[in-house]
């Protein structure tokens, strides 16, 4: 029983897929993955703009993950590794999605959704001054972002981050994240 | 006082910090991830450097991609840059950007909206 993965792996595969992995989040599967989608965004002879955009929000999205994944819960049929993710980047239409996945301890779901949530409430004005304030104002943290990865990827795409949490089990819960890029 | 010269990786700025010129370069893309690793070396530097700065400091930072775990430490060279011009030196800072890098644009007026030394946007044709 538990989540299943797979099928909403699968699920996550419509458009174009220019990148899927599941694994371990580790920095040199960073990289690659980066390389990986460099050249498959400059094969599209995308609009440097758009392939800029698509790639920052990438680097995000994908470091967010190594930064705050939690450790894969033993009943999930996953690869029981340290910092166990989902990362799918696909073309769908006119618009690029990063999809991501990943296992939070149910203790740690309320304080995640307030924290999406209250991002998603802000204009474009005050997305602007709550970011200039934390990196102003903030001492770096240990991961050096002091929480400015979701405000950057809301201010950068201009859309609101569409969000699920599917029950696993009575400690964990499935995370899924998509980013739209339009 | 030794310049320090790092070459531009995947994950990582091209770096020049050169005391004889009064020159600060940060070059490339900064997307490593953990940034504190990489800069805190530089701003080490910076802290000797305030110490005996040329009349006048040069930075130019042209970056095509920087993550939000860069940012603080970049902001942190400016903060240190800060300190010397408030002191009374002549430090300058060229923001480069491409011109529809919006983003790039935007990341040059947060700075500008949080460090006092003066600031010019630069933007570079494609």
């Amino acid at each position: 029983m538990g989540f299943d993965i797979e099928k909403w792996y699968t699920q996550k595969m419509q458009g174009e897929v220019l990148l899927r992995y599941m694994g371990e989040i580790s920095s040199e599967k960073i990289t690659e993955a980066l390389g990986e989608i460099e050249l498959s965004l400059n094969l599209k002879n995308e609009k440097n703009k758009v392939r800029k955009k698509v790639y920052n929000v990438f680097v995000e999205s994908i470091q967010n993950l190594f930064h705050h994944v939690d450790i894969p819960p033993a009943t999930a049929k996953v690869q029981n590794i340290p910092r166990f993710g989902v990362i799918i980047l696909a073309r769908d239409r006119s618009f690029y999605r990063i999809s991501t996945g990943n296992f939070v301890q149910a203790e740690r779901v309320q304080i995640l959704r307030d924290r999406i949530d209250q991002v998603n409430s802000l204009s474009d004005e005050e997305l602007r001054t709550v970011y200039r304030d934390i990196l102003g104002n903030e001492g770096a943290s240990l991961k050096g972002g002091g929480g400015l990865g979701i405000l950057d990827i809301v201010r950068k795409t201009g859309n609101k981050l569409e969000y699920a949490m599917y029950p696993h089990d009575e400690d964990f819960v499935f995370f899924a994240m998509d980013v739209y890029i339009s | 006082m030794e310049t320090i010269i790092r070459e531009g990786s995947p994950k990582t700025p091209y770096v020049r910090l050169d005391s004889e010129k009064g020159l600060i370069e940060i070059k490339g893309r900064s997307i490593p991830e953990n940034s504190v690793e990489f800069y805190k070396p530089l701003i080490d530097w910076l802290d000797k450097y305030g110490s005996t700065p040329q009349d006048n400091t040069s930075v130019n930072v042209q970056l095509e991609y920087f993550n939000t775990s860069s940012s603080k430490c970049i902001l942190d060279i400016f903060k240190k840059l800060e300190l010397l011009y408030k002191k009374g030196s002549k430090v300058h800072i060229n923001w480069y950007y491409e011109e529809d890098d919006e983003d790039m644009f935007e990341a040059g007026e947060d700075y500008q909206s949080i460090i006092n030394i003066p600031f010019t946007m630069i933007e570079l044709e494609e």
